[in-house]
């Protein structure tokens, strides 16, 4: 082997450029902060499964970065989970959870238990301090039934009948707060989640757009999104197409192409596809 | 890069417990003057935050029969500055027997903004009037009393989202071989509701309703418009 060859890198994060913006911070450079997303998640367990909501804006400061994103992650076939705090966080901690679970899947052969997740969420969030900015809620099916876990950025968690984060978690708890009772049926707790999040859109200005929900039950998941649309855009009034030769033209150029050779191919009528 | 000064920064961390006097409760302006009339706007959310304290509150005042102010910002440093303003045209009326015009107006706000230079009312004011020979100018301030006059203008929590929009569609800037045509009442109104809606879509701080005032020689009309509301 070569002597100059790289060694391989370590697993886990860099930490090469500490030293250097630590000295770039205390001379009063500004670093860029993570994309930390307003949000309203919630979950609830019913009769029969578990139903995860979301709503679907993205903001970046007072700016929204995206009007209809992806916040309900998808773990194993028997469980999902909703994500909030910051962007990136949420969707790397769930991905690479998600990862080891099937491999735990396949090596087990049987459906995972939620609480294996949890476990590893808990564990992955707490060996970073909470500097991985990730709140979730964590929700599916096993063998002993159904379940739903909140999980905080530091690593605890809590397991609980039905739940809230995020930004709007104050207003989506107060619906729940004042409506849920034991043994929903699936419609009353999916109808329930979608008011919980509709008090987050409406009132917390970090969240908006659309309401996503999943439903997990026993053998099956319902992934619904959008699942009602509470905010329409609003209709243009004026006509924005601008007329041809409005754009001002700096400079032309022309390139001239020469045919050389002319190939007509004829392709069967397309009945049998070609695999060879 | 930004390299911030050394002492400003670590003075500014000893000092990030003090009571803070200013608050930012958003909302948008929109004002476009024309030849025979002149027109603004406002949405009616108050935020603070990630909060909501109204979905139905006008950042717009009519001072004058000739003269409409917009301001948003510090909503109480709005309440204040507007109080003091209505009291001081109170006394020119009674002083000089006639209403304040347009520019007067105008130059008087710019003086009461620059008296509080180091204490400053933090709001953004786009001032919409009627001049003498009848056409329609807009006065923009910032928050320590700098006035620029000008034909149109879009201030508050998403005036820099959009300005360019008006440059593009009133002053027709980055466009050619296009007849100008003089701008309308109508156009301009369908004009401001539709950056409205725009911003509505990527401000957090810009919702729920809009307040369109509109002068003319003849008559003053207000009207209402529903946005979304999340």
């Amino acid at each position: 082997m070569l002597s100059t060859t790289k060694k391989l890198e370590n697993t886990g994060f860099s930490f090469d450029n500490c030293l250097r913006n630590r000295f770039l911070e205390k001379n009063g450079f500004i670093s860029p902060k993570g994309k930390k997303t307003g949000t309203t998640i919630a979950g609830v367990i019913f009769k029969d499964g578990v139903v995860l909501g979301s709503d679907t804006r993205a903001t970046d400061d007072t700016i929204v970065a995206d009007k209809n994103c992806e916040k309900i992650h998808y773990l194993n076939k028997n469980m999902y989970c909703c994500g909030a705090g910051t962007a990136a966080d949420t969707f790397q901690v769930t991905s690479m959870v998600s990862s080891n679970l099937e491999l735990h899947r396949l090596n087990s052969g049987r459906p995972v238990p939620v609480i294996v997740a949890c476990r590893m969420l808990k564990q992955m969030l707490f060996r970073y301090q909470g500097y991985v900015g990730a709140a979730l809620i964590l929700g599916g099916v096993d063998n002993t039934g159904s379940h739903l876990y909140c999980i905080y950025p530091h690593g605890s968690s809590d397991r609980l009948p039905y739940t809230t984060m995020g930004s709007g978690s104050l207003a989506a708890m107060a619906v729940f707060e004042s409506k849920w009772k034991p043994d929903l049926s699936e419609n009353e707790a999916k109808e329930l989640v979608k008011d919980a999040i509709a008090a987050g859109i409406f009132n917390d200005l970090g969240s908006g757009s659309n309401v996503d929900i999943c439903v997990i039950r026993k053998d099956s998941v319902e992934y619904i999104r959008p699942y009602e649309c509470l905010n329409e855009k609003g209709i243009k009034r004026g006509n924005y197409k601008y007329k041809k030769g409005s754009t001002a033209l700096l400079q032309s150029h022309t390139i001239a192409l020469h045919l050389e050779e002319e190939i007509i191919q004829t392709i069967n009528d397309g009945s049998s596809m070609d695999t060879s | 890069m930004i390299l911030a000064n050394t002492e400003s920064n670590s003075s500014l961390k000893s000092h990030n417990t003090r009571f803070n006097p200013y608050d930012d409760n958003g909302g948008s302006i929109v004002a476009i003057g024309g030849d025979d009339f002149v027109v603004i706007a406002s949405d009616t959310r108050l935020s603070t935050g990630f909060s909501i304290y109204s979905r139905n509150q006008s950042k717009l005042f009519k001072l004058s029969k000739k003269s409409i102010l917009g301001s948003s910002g510090c909503w109480c440093d709005t309440l204040t500055l507007t109080r003091l303003l209505n009291a001081r045209m109170q006394m020119y009326l009674h002083e000089h027997n006639k209403e304040m015009n347009t520019p007067a107006l105008a130059q008087m706000l710019s003086t009461m903004l620059y008296y509080k230079r180091f204490f400053p009312y933090y709001v953004s004011n786009i001032l919409a009037g009627i001049e003498s020979d009848g056409s329609g100018w807009i006065y923009s301030y910032d928050p320590i009393g700098n006035v620029e006059k000008c034909k149109f203008r879009a201030g508050g929590s998403s005036g820099v989202l959009l300005q360019p929009l008006l440059d593009n569609q009133i002053m027709l800037s980055n466009l050619q071989n296009i007849d100008e045509q003089p701008l309308s009442l109508e156009k301009a109104i369908k004009i401001i509701q539709d950056v409205f809606t725009s911003a509505a879509e990527r401000d957090i701080y810009t919702g729920d309703e809009i307040r369109i005032m509109s002068i003319t020689a003849d008559c003053f009309k207000e009207e209402k418009i529903q946005m979304r509301k999340d």
